[in-house]
C-alpha cells in the first residue's frame, strides 16, 4: 500500500479511537452545558480528578481502571448533585447565573486543580490495564486495544444514557427540562430535582471519562486545559442538546485533530480544530447537527 | 446584575469630577506613587508594584468588556501574551525600546480585539466566552510555531544598559511606566463609564434586544468596547518579556492571566472602574505575599477559593458590600 495512503487510513482510525474518548468527556457536557444551560467550565477538572483517583486506587488494589471508574461512577454523582445544590442556591435561584456563575465553576476548576496539585503532587500518574500493550493488526491498520476499550466502553456508556434520556420518565422529564421548565412545573415534577439528578449525572460522565483518559495516557492535575476547548466545542459543534450530535462531531474532532498531528506535526493539530469552532461559531452557531432555535 | 450596581445619577451628582479633574487626579496619583517608590527605591519594591500594577492595567481593561458590557472574555491571557510578544517581536525585528513596544502592542490588541468582535459578534453569553477561550489556544499555537519569537523554547530579551529619564535602574523605569499605563488605563475606563458609550454598554448588558429596540447601535458599541479592551489588555502585558527577561508561551498564555483578569473585576465589584482596581491591588498584593511567603501553588488555591467566595457571598463584589449597607 502507498505510505501515504497508509498513513492517512492509521490517522482516521486512530481519530476515531481518540474520538471515542472525547465523546465520553463531552457526552457529560452535553448534558449540563447543553440540557441544563449550566455552564459547567470544571468539567475537564472533574475528568482529571476521576483520573488521578482512578491512578491511585489502581496503584492501591490493582483492578482494571475502567472497573474503578465505574465504580467511582455513583461518588462523582453525589459530588455532582451537591456542587448542584450549591450552585442553585447562590446563583439560580437569584437570577444572575451568566457572569457570577461562570467565574463560580472557574474557581471551582481552580480549586480542584491546585488541590490535585496539593494532594498528590504535580507530577504525572498512570494505570495501565491489562490489555495496555496489545494492539490488533487489521492490514496495514493498526488497532491499539488502550485506545480502543475505552472507546467502546466510552460508547456503550453514551448509548445507555441515551437510551434512559429516551426511554424512562426521569430520562424525559431531563430532556423536557431543557426545553421548558416551567412547564414540568404544570406537570407536578420538580426541575430542581430533574436538574440535580441530571448535573449529577454528568459529573459521573466526567468520572468515567477521566478512567478512560488515564488508560489512554499519563495525567497530572493540569491535563483539563486542553479538554476545556475541546469538549465546549465538540458540544457546540454537535448542537449542544444532542448526544447523536455531540458523539459524531467527537469522532470527526479526533480524526481532524489526528490527521493533522500525522501530516503536519502535533503542535499544529489544536489551531486547526479550533479554528473549526471558530468559524462553526461564526457561521453556524447552532451547531452542525443542531436545529434552529 | 442590575438594581443595585446602578446607583441612580442624581445622588452621585454633587460630587462628581469632570473627565479632565479625573485625568488630573489620576496623573497627581501616579505621579506620587513615582515618588514613594523611588523613596524606597528597593529593587524588590519596584518589582512587586509592578507586579500589582500590570494586573490593575489587565483588569481594569477586561472589565470594559466584561463589567460594562456583561460579555465574559476568557481570553484574556490571549490577549496579554498577544502583546508581550509584540514585543518580542518588535523589539527583535527593529530594536525597539519599551515605549514604542507598547504603542505596537496596542496597535496589535487593538486589531485582535476588533477582529474577535467580528468573528463573535452573533455570540452571547457563554458562546462568546468559549469563543474567546478558543482564541487563546489557537494563538498559543501559533507562538509555539513561530520560530523567530523563540517557539516553545521561549524568548529572552535583554533590559537595556542605558536607563533612559534619570531613573537609577531599569526596574524603576519600567515600574514608572507601568504606574503611568495604570493611572492612565483607570482613567479611560472611567471616562468610559460616565460617557455615553458607557450608558450604551450598560444598557446591552440588562437587555441587548430592548437596546437595540430602542436605538442603541449594539454592534457598533461592542465592537468599540472589544477593541479598547483588547488593545489595553495588550498594553498590561508589553512590559513582560523586560520585567522578568524571559518569556515562554506557556506562562505567557498561562490560565493563571485569565483567572485573574476575571476574578479581580468581580471580586471587587464590575459596575465602576473602582471595582477592578481594588481587587487587583487585594488580589495580587495576597498573591505576591503568598508566593514569596508559603509557595506559588497556594497563591493560585487563594485566588481560587476567594474568587468563589465572594460570587457566592458578594455577588456585586466589595464595591456593592458598601452600596448595599450605605
Amino acid at each position: 500500500m502507498d505510505p501515504d495512503l497508509a498513513l492517512l487510513l492509521n490517522g482516521i482510525v486512530s481519530g476515531l479511537l481518540l474520538g471515542g474518548l472525547y465523546a465520553a468527556a463531552a457526552a457529560g457536557l452535553s448534558v449540563s452545558f447543553g440540557m441544563l444551560d449550566i455552564v459547567n467550565i470544571a468539567h475537564p477538572a472533574f475528568m482529571v480528578l476521576g483520573a488521578l483517583v482512578v491512578a491511585l486506587l489502581w496503584a492501591a488494589t490493582g483492578l482494571d481502571p475502567l472497573l474503578l471508574s465505574i465504580l467511582l461512577a455513583p461518588a462523582f454523582w453525589a459530588a455532582g448533585a451537591g456542587l448542584y445544590v450549591v450552585y442553585h442556591h447562590f446563583f439560580e435561584r437569584r437570577g444572575d447565573e451568566a457572569i457570577q456563575g461562570l467565574a463560580f465553576f472557574f474557581g471551582v476548576m481552580f480549586i480542584i486543580e491546585v488541590g490535585l496539585v496539593l494532594a498528590v503532587g504535580p507530577e504525572q500518574h498512570f494505570a495501565d490495564a491489562a490489555y495496555a500493550s496489545t494492539t490488533w493488526r487489521l492490514g496495514e491498520i493498526d488497532l491499539p486495544l488502550r485506545m480502543l476499550v475505552p472507546a467502546v466502553v466510552a460508547l456503550a456508556a453514551i448509548g445507555g444514557l441515551a437510551l434512559f434520556l429516551r426511554r424512562t420518565f426521569t430520562g424525559r422529564a431531563i430532556a423536557a427540562v431543557a426545553q421548558d421548565r416551567e412547564a414540568l412545573r404544570l406537570l407536578a415534577i420538580d426541575p430542581v430535582r430533574i436538574k440535580r439528578l441530571a448535573f449529577g449525572i454528568s459529573i459521573a460522565f466526567a468520572g468515567l471519562a477521566g478512567g478512560a483518559l488515564v488508560v489512554v495516557q499519563p495525567v497530572d492535575a493540569w491535563s483539563g486545559h486542553v479538554f476545556i476547548g475541546r469538549v465546549f466545542a465538540i458540544v457546540i459543534m454537535g448542537g449542544l442538546s444532542s448526544l447523536g450530535g455531540c458523539v459524531l462531531a467527537a469522532l470527526a474532532f479526533g480524526v481532524l485533530e489526528n490527521v493533522t498531528a500525522s501530516f503536519f506535526g502535533p503542535s499544529w493539530s489544536p489551531a486547526v480544530a479550533f479554528g473549526c469552532l471558530l468559524l462553526v461559531l461564526a457561521v453556524r452557531p447552532q451547531g452542525l447537527f443542531g436545529r434552529v432555535a | 446584575m442590575s438594581g443595585a450596581v446602578l446607583p441612580s445619577p442624581a445622588a452621585r451628582a454633587p460630587r462628581r469630577l469632570g473627565h479632565a479633574g479625573f485625568w488630573l487626579a489620576s496623573a497627581a496619583v501616579a505621579a506620587l506613587l513615582i515618588l514613594a517608590l523611588r523613596g524606597l527605591g528597593s529593587e524588590y519594591a519596584y518589582f512587586a508594584a509592578t507586579f500589582v500594577l500590570q494586573y490593575v492595567v489587565l483588569a481594569t481593561a477586561w472589565n470594559i468588556l466584561g463589567g460594562y458590557a456583561g460579555y465574559v472574555n476568557f481570553g484574556a491571557a490571549a490577549f496579554f501574551a498577544a502583546g508581550a510578544y509584540a514585543t518580542v517581536a518588535a523589539g527583535k525585528a527593529m530594536g525597539l525600546g519599551l515605549l514604542p513596544c507598547i504603542g505596537i502592542a496596542a496597535l496589535v490588541g487593538g486589531a485582535l480585539g476588533f477582529g474577535t468582535g467580528v468573528l463573535t459578534l452573533r455570540l452571547r453569553g457563554a458562546y462568546f466566552a468559549i469563543a474567546t477561550l478558543c482564541l487563546s489556544v489557537v494563538l498559543q499555537t501559533i507562538v509555539v510555531n513561530w520560530s523567530y519569537v523563540g517557539g516553545s523554547r521561549g524568548a529572552y530579551v535583554i533590559r537595556p544598559r542605558e536607563v533612559p529619564f534619570g531613573f537609577e535602574s531599569y526596574g524603576g523605569y519600567l515600574c514608572a511606566v507601568v504606574v503611568v499605563l495604570a493611572a492612565a488605563s483607570v482613567a479611560l475606563a472611567r471616562q468610559i463609564e460616565t460617557s455615553k458609550l458607557g450608558l450604551g454598554l450598560a444598557a446591552l448588558r440588562d437587555d441587548e434586544a430592548a437596546a437595540e429596540a430602542s436605538g442603541v447601535p449594539t454592534l457598533r458599541l461592542k465592537l468599540v468596547a472589544t477593541s479598547i479592551s483588547g488593545a489595553m489588555m495588550a498594553v498590561a502585558g508589553a512590559p513582560l518579556p523586560f520585567l522578568g527577561s524571559y518569556i515562554e508561551p506557556n506562562s505567557a498564555f498561562g490560565l493563571s492571566y485569565a483567572v485573574n483578569a476575571i476574578a479581580m473585576p468581580l471580586i471587587g465589584g464590575t459596575a465602576s472602574w473602582a471595582g477592578p482596581v481594588i481587587g487587583a491591588v487585594l488580589l495580587a498584593t495576597l498573591q505576591q505575599v503568598a508566593t514569596v511567603t508559603i509557595s506559588s501553588a497556594a497563591n493560585l488555591m487563594i485566588v481560587g477559593v476567594v474568587l468563589v467566595v465572594f460570587v457566592c457571598a458578594a455577588p456585586h463584589g466589595i464595591i456593592g458590600l458598601f452600596r448595599r449597607r450605605g
